[in-house]
């Protein structure tokens, strides 16, 4: 893995455009399938507007892959689906607009579970991604290439997004550093939805000061998405002996939990540390699902074959074209999850599926706000166990069910960081640190302090 | 047999600049198709959707003007089936918390003034539209313009308390006026209001008549549905709950769907947009509100002596009115408001032509500049009524108009000139006359005609030549 810091060495004793060219032979060469698309031409270019002193911005000469569900303009973006196999946006996401402004290198659109939905990078239409620590295994997901290509050595930062855990799933299972921001902290601008309600874009990286150099660059107002906040990012970790709560609802398979026990006791040398019971959390996996589901049947909605994506040649009656189309262009998934959302939000059961999970979401959120009262930070295993094998995952509910610790936090809306803390017979294991609305620094401060106390 | 009407308006707020959710410029009227769109109004993955503030704004307009009750905090919701002119696969709309409860707009029957009351307003996004080479019926394939999408919209729903067509339209009128006072609102444009109409007749299932967009075409598909069902109790014959489709080229009404047909719309809160907090808009609302048809026609009566019969016909445009009130600065307002009520409203209403239409023909300057000649004697009432005309159908200036038809009448010492002049030229024609030839006279009064390329008034003429004869005799 590379760090900013080690990235910007190399780049002070050699040409950029050479250490880019390598990144993307690499890439290219694509060994774990991290990537869809190596933007290869436009990345080239860039090095060569650096080397040529074209240093402006805090990216500057800096590679950063996208994940392949964040518009690129010019660029084909195609959530891993046949659907947008050949999509080419006439725009980009505000948070590309931020790379771009600040000098960065992008070097590709990263492989993902279709749309986003799945675990370990499984469902996408362009094969499952290897993780680099174990090439037998899944990298995660669903930014399974974000995470298997800072794992991999072929870039140096990386955005993800998350909706249910898809940034900090694939940083445990690769040994990378993840983080998903507070709701409304980066504009989603350009970000294809899966659930507009619960997913945010985050920072990848191999190092704590990375995620904050990146989350200042795409954080901050964009009046085009209405759940912004509006609010800027400055990096500035606090430091501090910490009250950390133990989640006790959040646990893993048992080797993980030695792993995770170790760290609890290793961080008791310079924070407080006591277990809390959170206990709204057992509904909150259903929730989740439901209410993830729903927004997605309607957000897949647009995806008709007509103005753009998947299309067929010969016409017909539009409703037949429609359902042949989607038949064709959507994986089992994807098509499962559609089913399931458009039942919840029918009439007759709406009540009982979708705004009962309304509820529970509101009660988990006070069960964090007490929490918050407590304690500066919380934290637990990001996922229950270590990589799964290819394959392994058989039937969609033991998926599902692998997302137990990571969900609460976005029905809640608020940060989260996974950040290695071990392994289990080489397989990293991450441990999920989560702080209250907008204390992204907080986070990076304690995550900073572990990083120096190697624990 | 008792009959029971409801309405559902849908009114596009087309005198804004740009779509609901996008900025996307609205005047898309006439333009190539497929112009004016954007990522968000295309529904492009990845682009959000934006409320336009000054959407809201007119929004609120008409809620208060119609005495609604408008909700402290409102909010979007997504309605979602798929049609090929929706390009989201879902509309955004209200469900729960709408914009406004309840209301009622006051309209002039037969049997005197009725409240028709409101169910509630809501705002939504227009899709796009659908458009087919030849009919829809041969048409191999549909082209879709998505120039449309995203327009803001307002349904406006009735209590069922109309009881006739006629009244039916009566509502839409006046409902139209209303919104053209409160300038949201351009009547003339095409699609700008549309309605579904719900019908039934005592004993029956009630039948909605899906999209009518002409208001004579709500008039006729009520009254046909009426007879239909009627005639079908007579048979025996029970009236089904169902919705139907209006047959326009046809004047008929065809079955679209059963009850048991009927879509689940699997309304949920729109993600992508935040609740909106209306009282930081109403007191501003409150304060702009224009004046209303109602509060205007009391105004006209008062400041300009006018009777209520015309008052009642100038307030049904608020251009018109306007107009009434740019001429009546330079024109006695009685003469200019019976010229404007009898004579222009008439020849545009023989025309089918729109007051603004009306306007741009013949603007008021050109009025002013009209009736000045006319009440200075210049020019008869026939004169203007063939001015007006010329003007409406042709156009030009109204000085040239007359000049060339030869319209200005004669003034009369001209005339009495030339009346001399025939009796001095004609010596042997006024001894006839005085030999008691009287037709005589006749001869010197077409002397005049010919020497006026007949502007003179004949019988006039004849009258004052013969004055002159007794006068010198």
């Amino acid at each position: 893995m590379i760090t900013v810091r080690e990235w910007k060495e190399r780049l002070n004793e050699g040409k950029a455009y050479d250490a880019v060219a390598e990144l993307i032979e690499r890439a290219k060469r694509n060994r774990y399938n991290s990537f869809i698309t190596v933007t290869e031409e436009i990345a080239l270019k860039q090095a060569e507007e650096y080397d040529r002193g074209n240093r402006e911005g805090k990216l500057a000469g800096i590679p950063v892959a996208v994940k392949d569900n964040i518009s690129t303009e010019g660029v084909r973006t195609t959530c891993a689906s046949r659907m947008l196999e050949n999509y080419i946006p006439p725009f980009d996401a505000h948070v590309v607009e931020r790379l771009k402004q600040e000098g960065a290198i992008i070097i590709g659109k990263t492989n993902m579970d279709e749309f986003g939905m799945g675990t370990t990078t499984e469902t996408s239409y362009f094969g499952v991604v290897k993780n680099p620590k174990d090439e037998e295994r899944v990298a995660g997901g669903s930014s399974g290439g974000s995470a298997s290509a800072i794992a991999g050595n072929e870039t140096v930062l990386a955005l993800g997004t998350d909706t249910g855990g898809s940034i900090r799933c694939p940083s445990s299972f690769t040994g990378v550093y993840g983080l998903k921001p507070t709701y409304g902290l980066v504009s989603r601008y350009g970000l294809v939805a899966y659930a507009n309600s619960l997913e945010q874009i985050g920072p990848m990286a191999s190092a704590i000061d990375d995620l904050g150099l990146l989350l200042e660059v795409i954080a901050g107002k964009d009046e085009r998405d209405s759940t912004n906040a509006g609010k800027s990012f400055h990096y500035s970790p606090v430091e501090k002996k910490f009250r950390i709560g133990v989640i006790k609802e959040m646990r893993a398979d048992e080797r993980v939990m030695e792993v995770f026990d170790e760290f609890t006791r290793s961080i008791s040398k310079f924070a407080e540390v006591e277990e809390v019971s959170l206990p709204s959390l057992s509904y909150a996996l259903p929730a989740y699902y439901v209410i993830a589901m729903s927004e997605a049947s309607s957000n897949l909605a647009r995806y008709d074959g007509v103005r753009y994506g998947h299309s067929l040649e010969s016409l017909d009656s539009w409703t037949n074209y429609f359902s042949r189309v989607r038949k064709e262009g959507f994986g089992k998934e994807v098509k499962r999850r559609i089913m399931m959302g458009s039942y919840a939000l029918s009439a007759g059961y709406f009540g009982k599926y979708y705004l009962k999970a309304l509820k529970v979401r509101t009660l988990v959120v006070q069960d964090f706000m007490r929490a918050f009262e407590r304690f500066d930070l919380l934290i637990s295993p990001t996922m229950p166990s270590t990589a799964f094998r290819i394959g392994e995952l058989a039937d969609p509910v033991t998926m599902y069910m692998a997302d137990i610790n990571t969900t609460p936090i976005n029905l809640a809306g608020l940060p989260a960081l996974s950040m290695p803390a071990g392994e289990v017979n080489g397989l990293p294991v991450g441990v999920q640190v989560i702080g209250n609305h907008f204390e992204e620094n907080k986070i990076l401060g304690f995550g900073r302090m572990v990083e120096r106390n190697e624990v | 047999m008792d009959v029971v009407i409801g309405l559902e308006v849908h009114v596009q707020l087309n005198r804004l600049k740009t779509k609901l959710f996008c900025s996307c410029p609205l005047d898309y009227h006439g333009r190539e198709p497929n112009t004016h769109v954007c990522p968000v109004c295309l529904g492009l993955p990845g682009a959000m959707p934006v409320i336009n503030r000054e959407a809201v704004r007119s929004a609120i307009k008409v809620a208060l003007a119609l005495n609604a009750e408008i909700n402290p905090v409102m909010r979007f919701d997504r309605k979602n089936y798929f049609y090929p002119d929706l390009p989201k696969g879902f509309q955004i709309s209200q469900y729960d918390m709408p914009l406004a409860w309840g209301g009622y707009v006051t309209i002039e029957t037969e049997s005197g003034e009725k409240r028709v009351t409101l169910k509630r307003i809501h705002m939504e996004e227009d899709p796009g539209k659908l458009s087919y080479k030849g009919s829809i019926t041969t048409a191999k394939y549909s082209l879709i313009d998505y120039n449309r999408s995203g327009a803001p919209l307002l349904e406006i729903v009735t209590e069922p308390v109309l009881r006739s067509p006629k009244e039916a339209r009566t509502f839409l009128n006046t409902l139209r006026i209303i919104l053209e006072y409160l300038d949201v609102f351009d009547g003339d444009l095409e699609g700008a209001m549309r309605v579904d109409a719900n019908i039934s007749i005592a004993g029956g299932g009630r039948v909605e008549i899906k999209n009518i967009s002409s208001f004579k075409g709500v008039e006729r598909a009520l009254a046909y549905e009426i007879t239909r069902q009627k005639n079908l109790m007579r048979r025996g014959r029970k009236i089904e709950r169902e919705t139907r489709h209006f047959d326009e080229a046809n004047s008929i009404t065809v079955s679209l769907r059963s009850k048991e047909e009927e879509q689940d719309y699997r309304y949920f809160p729109e993600p992508d947009l935040v609740p909106i907090y209306t009282s930081e808009f109403v007191d501003d609302v409150k304060d702009a509100l224009p004046e209303m048809p109602w509060e205007k026609r009391e105004r006209l009566i008062k400041q300009y002596s006018l009777s209520l019969e015309k008052a009642k016909i100038l307030v049904l445009d608020p251009k018109m009115a306007d107009y009434f009130e740019r001429v009546a600065k330079e024109i006695d307002p009685r003469v200019a408001a019976s010229w404007i009520v009898d004579v222009l409203r008439g020849e545009l209403n023989y025309r089918d032509m729109s007051f603004s239409e009306g306007e741009r023909r013949l603007n008021s300057d050109e009025l002013v500049e009209l009736l000045t000649y006319f009440l200075k004697g210049r020019i008869t009432e026939k004169g203007v009524v063939e001015v007006i005309r010329t003007k409406l159908d042709h156009g030009g200036s109204v000085e040239e108009i007359i000049q060339s038809k030869g319209l200005f009448s004669i003034p009369q010492d001209e005339i009495d000139r030339l009346c001399r002049e025939a009796i001095e030229k004609n010596p042997k024609a006024v001894e006839d006359y005085r030999a008691g030839k009287k037709q005589a006279a006749n001869f010197l009064v077409g002397y005049v005609m010919k020497m006026t390329e007949g502007r003179a008034d004949p019988g006039e003429t004849a009258r004052k030549i013969r004055e002159i004869l007794e006068e010198i005799s």
